[in-house]
């Protein structure tokens, strides 16, 4: 009886640590290829380095081009983030709470963005973006991004704000507070969940993009970090040790990021993939 | 409401009336941003790659050599546009064949909420959130022929490393197994949200009468997640419809072009040589089979509510 359990037991675990193994197996290669002279890293790609050099990794640490990357990255993700909030939060409070002539419509026409790839209309984008002189700016990247992803934040919001109580809201109007007032007092503070599933999703959209910016930015000063990988890569060919050390730095902060705010992106996940 | 009515009215049609006004500018304030955005950035150059689709434009100053279907035609009869059909079908297949399965199996292992299993959940989502150009990259060195893992386990073997990202047959093969590494953890997820919903005095029920765990799955767990089988599956294909970031650092299409995706296709042949019309056209195509995808997944998801 015991084996007979025992034995479901230990090929379930076999194959749960079998694709641990899996996902984990490149990133430690690359965590660990960042300590390797590029002589290690032909003789041994996937071991403990012998010795850790850490001079691959200082030298990118010292690299201002490095944090220049990063930095526009955190300011074009900063800024989407903020955008999204704001524009998506007070249009689904619209179709929420009021009623009117075409609100379905409206809502219908907003919601489309759903159902069809960025890349349809990237090359129409780079052409709007240019007449409207914004090529190779922040803006570039962050106004189409936040257009994007409106589609699913309206419906989060939505979904989130019908849930709450409506006693709150005839009290408050009865109280003589109106909608846009009500909508900074009480659904926004009432709604962080949702502010935070919402906002760590355009976060993680917009530092991971790359498409966009590879459209829409030329200059390097404005490069964001995929666009610098990239260059970097083109730059140090067969030295495979410096580009794993860029890598591990720029996943090292989504990781970090992950697990503090792995809750919003499972519930957004979850929540956008049920609901829509 | 005519104005004798309203001064007729008690005190509570004058907060109706004002109501109305603070509803009109809630409409008229908070709704033309998103309104706006929308359509600058996403309406509009959907209108437009239709538009640009029936000229020969190489971008600059206004389309005016119209050419009708001629973009259409040209794509059509390009091989190496089919051939990035097939690899996007391929893509798809092996997403719903090979990684729905998998990860159902997965979520099905680590869906009850133990520690463990928490673990084991949060390490298989991980390289969801990683980008994609990112892990593109990492994976390009794993397969590397010259210092890869790839050539080390040839080596082991007493092979001759193959370089297996220049290989025509190995490429794409590479390239699904490195998007199996990317998203199946995804699809595990909403397999689990929807596992742990599931009643747990029906898988009791079920195992009272008899039932071996297999038939608990078969005929319990599975049918009853159906909805979100349903949702991973169109996700599965709306995701291979616009692969793109991993393919670029992986093999940017190469070799010889084998490797193409349909929107590595559009990137490639469309904007890096900026035939505007010509890649609206492919944005176009794209855009058909994302609808028509849509609408065959509402047409199955009203039938299996019915």
């Amino acid at each position: 009886m015991i084996s007979a359990r025992l034995i479901p037991q230990l090929a379930r675990l076999a194959i749960l640590l079998i694709v641990v193994t899996f996902v984990i197996g490149p990133l430690t290669v690359a965590v660990f290829g960042g300590f390797k002279t590029n002589g290690e890293l032909l003789a041994n790609p996937f071991g403990i380095p012998s010795h850790w050099n850490t001079e691959f990794y200082s030298a990118l640490l010292n690299d201002p081009g490095f944090w220049k990357y990063l930095g526009n990255s955190l300011i074009i993700s900063l800024s989407t983030v903020v955008l999204t909030l704001i524009v998506a939060a007070a249009a689904a409070y619209v179709f929420a709470q009021i009623r009117f002539f075409g609100s379905k419509m409206l809502m219908s026409y907003l919601l489309a963005g759903l159902v069809f790839p960025f890349a349809t209309a990237i090359l129409p984008l780079f052409i709007k973006v240019r007449d409207f002189g914004l090529l190779d700016s922040y803006w570039a990247v962050i106004l189409p991004q936040t257009a994007f992803g409106l589609s699913l934040s309206i419906l989060l919001f939505k979904t989130f704000f019908e849930q709450l109580p409506k006693e709150l809201f005839e009290a408050a109007y009865v109280e003589g507070c109106g909608y846009i007032r009500f909508f900074w007092r009480f659904t926004l503070p009432l709604s962080t969940p949702i502010l935070a599933t919402v906002g760590v999703f355009a976060f993680v959209q917009s530092w991971n993009n790359f498409l966009l910016p590879l459209v829409v930015i030329n200059s390097r000063d404005l490069f964001t970090w995929p666009l610098g990988m990239m260059q970097f890569r083109g730059e140090f060919l067969v030295e495979w040790n410096r580009v794993l050390a860029f890598i591990t730095l720029t996943i090292l902060p989504a990781v970090v990021f992950f697990v503090a705010a792995q809750k919003y992106i499972v519930a957004g996940l979850t929540g956008g993939a049920v609901k829509g | 409401m005519s104005n004798a009515a309203s001064i007729r009215a008690s005190k509570s049609n004058s907060i109706l009336a004002d109501l109305m006004s603070s509803k009109g500018q809630a409409v008229l304030l908070m709704l033309p941003p998103a309104f706006l955005l929308f359509t600058l950035f996403v309406a509009l150059p959907l209108f437009d790659a239709a538009y640009y689709s029936l000229f020969k434009w190489n971008g600059y100053g206004t389309p005016t050599d119209f050419v009708g279907l001629d973009n259409f035609r040209q794509v059509l009869n390009h091989g190496i546009f089919w051939q990035s059909v097939r690899n996007t079908l391929i893509v798809l297949a092996v997403s719903l064949f090979i990684q729905l399965p998998l990860a159902l199996g997965l979520a099905l292992m680590v869906y009850e909420k133990t520690p463990a299993n928490t673990l084991f959940r949060l390490v298989f989502f991980l390289p969801y959130i990683l980008a994609e150009i990112a892990s593109g990259l990492i994976w390009s060195f794993v397969f590397d022929g010259n210092a890869g893992v790839a050539s080390a386990l040839f080596k082991s073997l007493g092979m001759n490393p193959v370089f297996i990202l220049a290989d025509r047959h190995w490429a794409f093969l590479a390239i699904t197994l490195v998007v199996l590494w990317k998203y199946f953890g995804f699809h595990m997820m909403i397999f689990v949200a929807a596992l742990q919903s599931v009643p747990k005095e029906l898988l009791e029920a079920a195992r009272l009468e008899g039932a071996k765990r297999w038939e608990v799955v078969r005929f319990v767990q599975v049918p009853l997640i159906g909805a979100a089988i349903g949702v991973s599956a169109f996700f599965a294909v709306v995701g291979s419809l616009q692969l793109f970031d991993v393919v670029i650092p992986l093999t940017n299409g190469g070799p010889s072009n084998s490797t193409h995706t349909i929107v590595t296709y559009l990137y490639t042949f469309g904007l890096t040589r900026t035939r505007i019309g010509f890649g609206s056209a492919v944005g176009v195509l794209l855009f058909i089979a994302a609808v028509g995808v849509s609408i065959f997944y509402q047409r199955q998801t009203n039938r299996g509510s019915k």
